[in-house]
Formats: C-alpha cells, structure tokens, sequence
C-alpha cells in the first residue's frame, strides 16, 4: 500500500521533471542553454494561477476532458508496475484495463477537442484517433506475446516472471515486443518522428491541434496528464524488459527506496535516450505515419507468433 | 553447450533473421536493403554455426564460416557495386511506388508469416526438436522474398527478394536435417554467386541502355 502510494506520487511530482529534462537534453545538443529541468513545474505553477476562459458554444464534454484525460493517467499510474509489482489495484487490472484506460484519456481530449467546433480540433482529433486506432491494438500484441510465456495477462506477473528469469528477455519474443511497444509508445506520446510537441504548425501538429483552445487550469491539467502518460509509459517500458530493482510484495524500506531510484534512473535514461534520438531525426510526413505503425503492428505480431511456436 | 543457452541462441538468430527479412519490405532506400540483406547473411550463418557447435561437427561450423563470407561479404559488396552512385538521377537509388504500398506490404506480411505458421506444423510434427520450431521463421521469410519479388518494380530490389528466397531455402535445409553435405553447399552457393554476378552486369548494361531500371517500362516497345 505504502509502496503504491509512494509509486503515485512519485509519478506525479516526478513527470514534469521528466518532460523538463528532455527538453534540456534536446537544448544542450543543439547547442542552446535551456530552460532548466524545473522549468515545465514553473509553466504548471503559472498556468494554474490563471483565469479559465472557455471559448463560447462549448458545453460540458469540453469542459470534462481534462479532468477525465487526468484521472484516466493517475488510475494507469497506481495500476502498472513501477516501484512495486504488488499494487492494491493488481487483481481488478490487467493488460486490457491499462489499455483501455489510455484510450479513454485519448478519446476523452478528441471530443473535448471536437466539442470546441473550430477547423484546427476536428483535424487533431481526426488525426488522434487515427494513430489511435493503430497504436492501440499494438500495444495489446506486444504485452499479450510477453503474456504468453506467463500464462496472465497481468502486468504484475509478467514482471515478477522476468525478474525470476532474467534470461528469458533474450528471445526473439520480447526483442520483437520490445521494438514494436518503443515505437507505439513514440507515436502515443506524440514524439517526433510521429508529432513534435514544441510545433504549432498547423499542417503537422496533432496533440497540439487537440489542445489549442484550453487555457489557464484547464491547460495544466492537460500538459500534466501527458507527462504523466509518457513517464508511466517510459516505466513500462523499462519494468517490462529491465525491471530490475522493482520492489515485491512485502519488501522493506530500503528495498523500497532502491526500486525509487532505480525506476527514476530507467526512466531518466529512456527519456534522455528518445530525446537524443529526437534531435538527429525529422518529423515523418503525415501519410508515412500509418506506415510506421503498420510495421510496428507487424512486429507484435511477429512477437506473439515468435512466442508460440518458437518456444 | 546446455540445451537452454543452445535454443535460446538458435532462437535469437532465426528471430534477427526473421526481422531482416521483413524490415526488407519497409525500408524503401536500396542502400539500406542491401545492408539489412547482408545483416539477414549474417544470421544465417550464426544460425548454421549454432547447430554445428551444438553436434560438434566442424565441417558444419566452416560451411556457416563460408555462407557468412558469402552472403553478409560478397553477395552484398556485388550488389552494392551495381547500385547507382549517390547524386545520381533522383529516384533510382530508391524504390518510389511499388506495386503494393509499403503499409499494405507489412499487412501482407503478416498474413504471410500466419500462413507459414500453418503450413509448418505438419513438418514441425514429424520431428519435434528445437531447430524444427524455427522452421516457420525460414518459411515466413521465403514468402516475403517472394512477396518482394513481384511486388517491387526496382531491378535491385528483385534481385534481393531473390536472394531472400535463397536464405530462406538454406535456412529451411538446415533446420529440417542435421546439415547439408559440404558439396551440396558449394554447389547451390557458387549457383546464387554467378546467379548475382549475372544480375548485376545485367542491371548495369540496362542502366546503360534505357537510363534506368524500372522493370515495368521495359514492356513498352521502343525502336
């Protein structure tokens, strides 16, 4: 309990920290000072001493979209295993409810951005639930072929199975799943090569399109909720496949504090690692996403056949 | 060698052979397919090397020494020559519109990889051993060179779906039986060597004569 809460709040503080040091990484490698790792957690404080203005004609999908978008991140951040495997929430949410939980964010900030009426919501939110619709089976394939060889779709088990099996991440199974779920989680966060979250280029932006009508509150809540979706995402990703250090059922303090390091370092590391990447690479053409994300699709498939008939 | 290491060795490389083979299908650059064709060479013979470190045959481990040499060395460095050069004319160095587009191909591929899957099982029962499980990988490649031969205009880009099928059919020969004789080896290897050779005088001559290698405008009659 203490573990899942310390996991949460970890989470929380600890996002816009992430989201802070990428765009320092992405500053020092073009060569710019940068803001500073603190500097989204001052956007944050700024933006919520604001007033909220909605614009006229918006009712209350607009209004419930980021409150939804929020919270449908902090049940998905008190349910994955990041700190500990042993979450109170374990035995109600497996791998379909995470899934389903970040597409209702997603689906939830599309209406809100489709309630707004104007040309630049419908385009972001046309093209969300594009990626969307590719992004989510994929993540659904890539767990499922690590699943296989768990026998539960629990995200719990499937860690705590790696943990007792270190080697068992060494199979063309998992390099595959590994391969297909980085990608999706790129193309879910809305990183480059899939959207650049510093453009307001209407011709590219996706996330941003969706969010250019809410200010103040409203706007923090959101930027706050992404941060959130990317670092448990990032975490995922490192407890799946290095989840070292992640604390047990009943492990002690210091078990504890070293699974809080080790989750902020893995993390840390992934961001710092996509940020770099980012740098060196150009946004993909709209039209090129899907293929991407068909490849990446492809790959989990791949994983899932790998992990039946290969084993 | 234990058992678990050697199946999870084997594993590891059927599974970057498996990925080469279909990362083929996404890339669109004719540079790049040529190196991810020369990295699929190179898990071949880890492959072949795997199984002849595991009987302790050594006659095994030189013929996969050999097909690395080959095919992750030569058949590449042959392909690469009949490339065309950089800041040459724009589209020749890259496959532009292939007959399936590139997201349809990956979906294709899929399919393929289930229907090999099917297909293999018969095989697989008849004699259950861990290099007899990877035998739908060697088949999920041969149909994907397949699929690159005759949905790919480029003539380069042919001749690596060609070569793909031949991985695929070495792959299959080797994870079926207990290895293939040395004599059977070099015969098929020099066959696909002068196989390549012949290709890419051909693929230059055309280059030389109709300015590029689209195969589809080669069925216009000119004078």
């Amino acid at each position: 309990m203490i573990a899942a809460i310390l996991q949460v709040v970890l989470v929380v503080a600890g996002a816009p920290l992430l989201v802070g040091l990428m765009r320092q990484v992405r500053a020092r490698l073009e060569g710019r000072a940068g803001a500073g790792v603190l500097q989204p957690w001052r956007d944050l404080r700024k933006l919520l001493r604001k007033e909220p203005i909605a614009p006229r004609g918006t009712g209350w999908v607009f209004r419930l979209a980021p409150l939804l978008l929020a919270a449908s991140a902090l049940v998905v951040t008190a349910v994955v295993p990041l700190v500990t495997t042993a979450s109170p929430l374990d035995g109600v949410a497996d791998l379909f409810a995470v899934t389903a939980l970040l597409a209702l964010g997603s689906v939830a900030l599309a209406l809100g951005a489709l309630d707004t009426g104007t040309a630049f919501g419908g385009m972001g939110a046309s093209r969300e639930v594009t990626v969307l619709a590719l992004v989510e089976p994929t993540i659904l394939l890539a767990v499922f072929a690590l699943s296989v060889r768990v026998g539960s779709t629990n995200l719990g088990a499937i860690v705590n199975s790696t943990l007792d099996d270190p080697l068992a991440v060494i199979s063309p199974a998992s390099v595959l799943a590994a391969v297909a779920l980085a990608v999706v989680i790129i193309a879910e966060t809305g990183r480059i090569p899939v959207d650049n979250p510093s453009t307001h280029l209407e011709l590219t932006m996706i996330h941003e399109a969706m969010v250019l009508e809410y200010s103040g509150p409203d706007l923090a809540l959101i930027e706050w909720a992404s941060a959130i979706r990317l670092s448990v995402l990032l975490g995922l990703l490192g407890s799946l496949f290095a989840p070292w250090g992640i604390a047990g059922a009943d492990a002690g303090p210091v078990a504890l504090l070293v699974a809080v390091v080790a989750l902020a370092v893995k993390v840390g590391v992934l961001g710092a690692l996509l940020a770099a990447g980012e740098v060196f690479m150009a946004k993909l053409r709209l039209f090129r996403i899907p293929e991407l994300l068909a490849g990446s699709f492809l790959m989990a498939l791949l994983a899932v056949g790998a992990s039946f008939f290969l084993a | 060698m234990t058992d678990q290491t050697y199946v999870q060795l084997l594993d590891l490389a059927c599974g970057a052979f498996l990925l080469t083979g279909v990362l083929v299908l996404w890339r669109r650059d004719l540079a790049a397919i040529v190196r991810l064709f020369a990295a699929q060479g190179a898990a071949l013979a880890a492959i072949v090397i795997v199984l002849g470190v595991r009987q302790a045959a050594t006659e095994l481990v030189i013929v996969g020494l050999a097909l690395g040499g080959l095919r992750a060395g030569l058949l590449p460095y042959l392909i690469r020559r009949a490339l065309p050069e950089r800041g040459g004319p724009d589209a020749e160095g890259r496959e532009t519109r292939p007959v399936v587009n590139v997201a349809s191909s990956l979906v294709a591929a899929a399919v393929l990889a289930l229907v090999a899957y099917a297909v293999a099982q018969p095989l697989i029962r008849l004699a259950p051993s861990p290099a007899a499980h990877a035998l739908p990988v060697a088949l999920t490649v041969l149909l994907v060179g397949f699929f690159v031969l005759v949905t790919r205009r480029r003539a380069l880009s042919q001749v690596v779906g060609f070569l793909l099928i031949d991985n695929a059919i070495t792959a299959t020969a080797f994870l079926t039986t207990n290895g293939v004789p040395l004599v059977v080896e070099l015969g098929v290897s020099l066959d696909v060597l002068f196989a390549v050779l012949v290709l890419s005088v051909l693929t230059n001559r055309m280059r030389a004569a109709f300015g590029g290698t689209d195969l589809d405008e080669l069925r216009e009659l000119r004078d």
